[in-house]
């Protein structure tokens, strides 16, 4: 890999994780639930290296690793999605309130 | 092609920002669930665009399989929530762990193995693995397959700091000459046994910060990923997630006047060796769920502090029938949220939401404080560290200096316990024998529902 490659990954790192403080410090408390299992299936992005893997099936070893990888990822991506909005559904406001 | 599938990225990235955005208020929360939909979409389609995908099938099966797990996983009882949260973070380590593991293969075969590489594979099979245990065992301890008490033995952080420098060494060592490949084995199965060392000593009110360090962990072992792949939407991604884990960790530590160290290392359960049982014996006073619906009837500010027991109990919907007894007669009626109440960040507002409890009746911990002193009647459910007074003045205990929700100070406290056994901790709580405390013994759900009985019998007669 070329170095630069190598630090552009890193400033992109830098920032996304100053992103992340920021606007994660504005997330309600009410919702760090939801917010830990939205976030969970926002990291299975880690799906798409699996797929790369299960799908060019290079040795038998390594699309058996990567299946199991997609398997996993797609839970979290399903479970993680569903049951956010399951749970930010049930969060109303007090009726009739002004 | 290339063009397409990083376009895509780029939005799903985007998409992802504004996701967590959203979650700011629960008004936009649910937008922020379908752009993170809308993300994971955009980056999936995008990737299924790569040229080096030849077959299909195996991606079809696993989300089948993926899609089967996830959907019941999706509905469990929200009493559960933590322990699907922390298998969650397990599956998230498995899948970094996983593609660590299989890039490492490949990439040996071929030669392709370079020093950053190896590093890059190193760190990331080291924290998916040790996630993926470590999240399986909290997960364990939080369903009550395992133990919850904190298991400690002699030499415990020796051992663990021990296998952590082997680990080291077997990664400097793959660094260094990539080709040493059985080293890799040995790091695995290190990374492996470090999980679940990690989570042995952690006791059941320990966590919700230990959750929120395994979500930390979990996104740091996709940041990994993302650097093995040299794929930055997973750098991004993986980077928002860890921060979130970290800040969460942090608002844990904080709420409970703790380090990070003094969690993972400490182990809570040795700590209160060191209280003296020396508290004179002060008498309880013990009331009926009858006496708490008259004092009820004419308190006109009324707060709640929820605590794991009413979890345990499922006593949330007995809390909101109370709620909507007392706004019934004007009776103002807030409940306190103390920020580790329950075994995950936000656990009790989820739970009171399901019961329908409208979430501006929901306070936090610092926001209600200042009003205590206002308040007529304070009922404590489940909760017991979280509302103790020796936490302000007490030096020798060893919750001293964690910040609580000061029921103290509201003019009188009911308290709801089964018994008079102290809590996790095994702290004596001197709110109990507080002049202006009143105990109310019995499980909380069929505590709180006499209560409510006795004060919609009350109402027929004249109010």
């Amino acid at each position: 890999m070329h170095p630069i490659d190598f630090w552009s990954m890193t400033f992109v790192f830098m920032l996304a994780t100053f992103v992340g403080f920021d606007v994660i410090r504005n997330v309600s408390r009410l919702l760090h639930t939801p917010l830990m299992s939205l976030t969970n299936a926002i990291s299975a992005i880690a799906v798409v290296g699996s797929i790369i893997i299960a799908g060019e099936q290079k040795t038998t070893f390594s699309t058996v690793l990567g299946t199991i990888a997609v398997a996993a990822s797609v839970t979290n991506i399903v479970s993680g999605f569903l049951i956010t909005d399951r749970m930010l559904k049930m969060f109303r406001q007090q009726s009739g309130k002004r | 092609m290339e063009n397409l599938t990083q376009a895509a990225y780029l939005v799903a990235a985007a998409l992802f920002v504004f996701s967590l955005r959203w979650m700011s208020h629960p008004k936009t929360a649910r937008r922020g669930v379908a752009a993170g939909v809308g993300g994971m979409s955009l980056a999936v389609v995008g990737t299924l665009l790569h040229p080096e995908i030849i077959a299909f099938h195996w991606i079809a099966i696993a989300v089948v399989v993926g899609t089967a797990i996830g959907i019941p996983l999706s509905r469990v009882a929200l009493t559960a929530v933590p322990q699907r949260t922390a298998l969650s973070h397990a599956f998230g380590g498995l899948a970094a762990g996983l593609v660590g593991t299989a890039k490492y293969s490949l990439w040996l075969g071929e030669g392709e193995l370079t020093a950053f590489r190896t590093g890059a594979i190193a760190l990331e099979v080291f924290l998916g693995f040790l996630t993926f245990t470590g999240s399986l065992m909290a997960a364990g301890k939080l369903q009550e397959v395992i133990p919850t008490r904190p298991i400690t033995y002699r030499g415990q952080n020796f051992i663990n700091f021990g296998l952590l420098v082997i680990a080291l060494f077997a990664a400097v060592g793959l660094v260094i000459d990539p080709t040493l490949w059985a080293l890799f084995p040995v790091l695995l199965a290190l990374s492996l046994t470090f999980g679940v060392l990690l989570i042995l000593p952690i006791g059941g009110a320990d966590m919700p910060t230990v959750i929120s360090l395994l979500n930390a962990y979990a996104g740091l072992a996709a940041v990994a990923m993302g650097f093995v792949l040299e794929n930055k939407v997973l750098i991004i991604a993986g980077a928002l997630d860890g921060s979130s884990g970290l800040i969460l960790s942090i608002i844990m530590c904080r709420a409970m006047n703790r380090s990070f160290t003094n969690v993972l290392f400490g182990a809570f359960g040795q700590v209160q060796a060191s209280t003296k049982g020396a508290a004179e014996q002060k008498p309880v006073k013990s009331v009926t769920a009858q006496d708490v619906a008259d004092l009820l009837e004419m308190a006109r500010d009324v707060v709640v502090v929820p605590g794991y027991g009413l979890a345990v109990a499922q006593a949330q919907h007995r809390a909101f029938e109370l709620y909507e007894q007392l706004q019934k007669r004007g009776i103002r009626c807030r409940f306190a949220i103390h920020p580790v109440a329950g075994r995950m960040p936000g656990h009790m507002n989820v739970l009171l939401a399901e019961a329908n409890v409208p979430y501006d009746a929901l306070v936090e911990m610092d926001e209600i404080n200042p009003d205590l002193a206002q308040v007529d009647v304070a009922i404590v459910v489940g909760a017991n560290d979280v509302v103790n007074p020796a936490a302000r003045h007490d030096k020798s205990s060893p919750i001293y200096g964690m910040p609580i929700i000061d029921v103290d100070k509201c003019k009188t406290v009911i308290a709801n316990k089964r018994t008079m056994n102290p809590g996790f901790a095994g702290i004596d709580n001197e709110l109990y024998t507080a002049d202006n405390t009143l105990m109310l013994f019995g499980d909380a759900k069929a505590a709180l529902g006499e209560v409510v009985k006795a004060l919609a019998s009350e109402s027929g007669m004249g109010h």
